[in-house]
């Protein structure tokens, strides 16, 4: 029984890391590239580590996978920000078909805001 | 199961390929950092794994080593990109 409920999150963690591998290959730039790739990453391999868990019943093993999972889940978003913050402030540019840029937006409000008040 | 498990591995080696390509072709330096984020995480998954396949404990141990690991490499990097120094 915990064989076979393991083994389908594992299944189901495996197609979500092929599915962010091919969208890290296939996306058009950077920022689309981030979002898909680390999702689904991270979701993918929450999945294993739970499976494996599931399959070594909360031994020893089980609970070293339940650790390093809440360390994925943790760290791996940060991570991706981190990257995102450092691509726009390096300047490399979004995509043509991007239709809309909140980031820089928001920084012409904060500037607006602030010429305002002087 | 044994065979499931030599199939993902198969799935998950496929998917370190794929990300080896963005990190040989990407044309920023970013892609290349994402693409490295991207093998750490899914090689934890094969440690996962491999600890099932050998019933062996320490694969795990290294999983979560190379989690965190992983982690400060990229936080490194994407500090580099943004052009501060590491200690700000």
């Amino acid at each position: 029984m915990n064989e076979t409920i393991g083994a389908v999150l594992i299944a189901i963690g495996l197609l979500f890391d092929l599915f962010g591998c091919i969208g890290l290959v296939r996306m058009p730039d950077i920022y689309t590239r981030l979002q898909a790739a680390t999702k689904c990453v991270t979701v993918g391999t929450c999945f294993i580590l739970v499976g494996t868990a599931v399959y070594a019943a909360l031994g020893p093993m089980g609970v070293k996978a339940l650790v390093c999972m809440s360390f994925v889940l943790i760290t791996s978003p940060t991570a991706a920000h981190a990257i995102a913050r450092g691509a726009y402030k390096a300047g490399v540019p979004l995509d043509e078909s991007s239709v809309v840029d909140a980031y820089a937006e928001a920084a012409d409000a904060d500037l607006g805001a602030s010429k305002g008040d002087n | 199961m044994e065979t499931f498990i030599w199939i993902g591995l198969g799935a998950l080696v496929l998917g370190s390929y794929l990300c080896l390509y963005r990190i040989g072709r990407g044309p920023t330096a970013p892609d290349r950092t994402v693409a490295i984020d991207i093998l750490g995480v899914i090689l934890v998954g094969f440690c996962a794994l491999l600890s099932i396949l050998t019933g062996k404990g320490f694969y795990m141990t290294m999983a979560i080593a190379w989690a965190l690991l992983s982690f400060i490499g990229t936080l490194a990097l994407a500090k580099f990109l943004e052009g501060k120094s590491l200690d700000e």
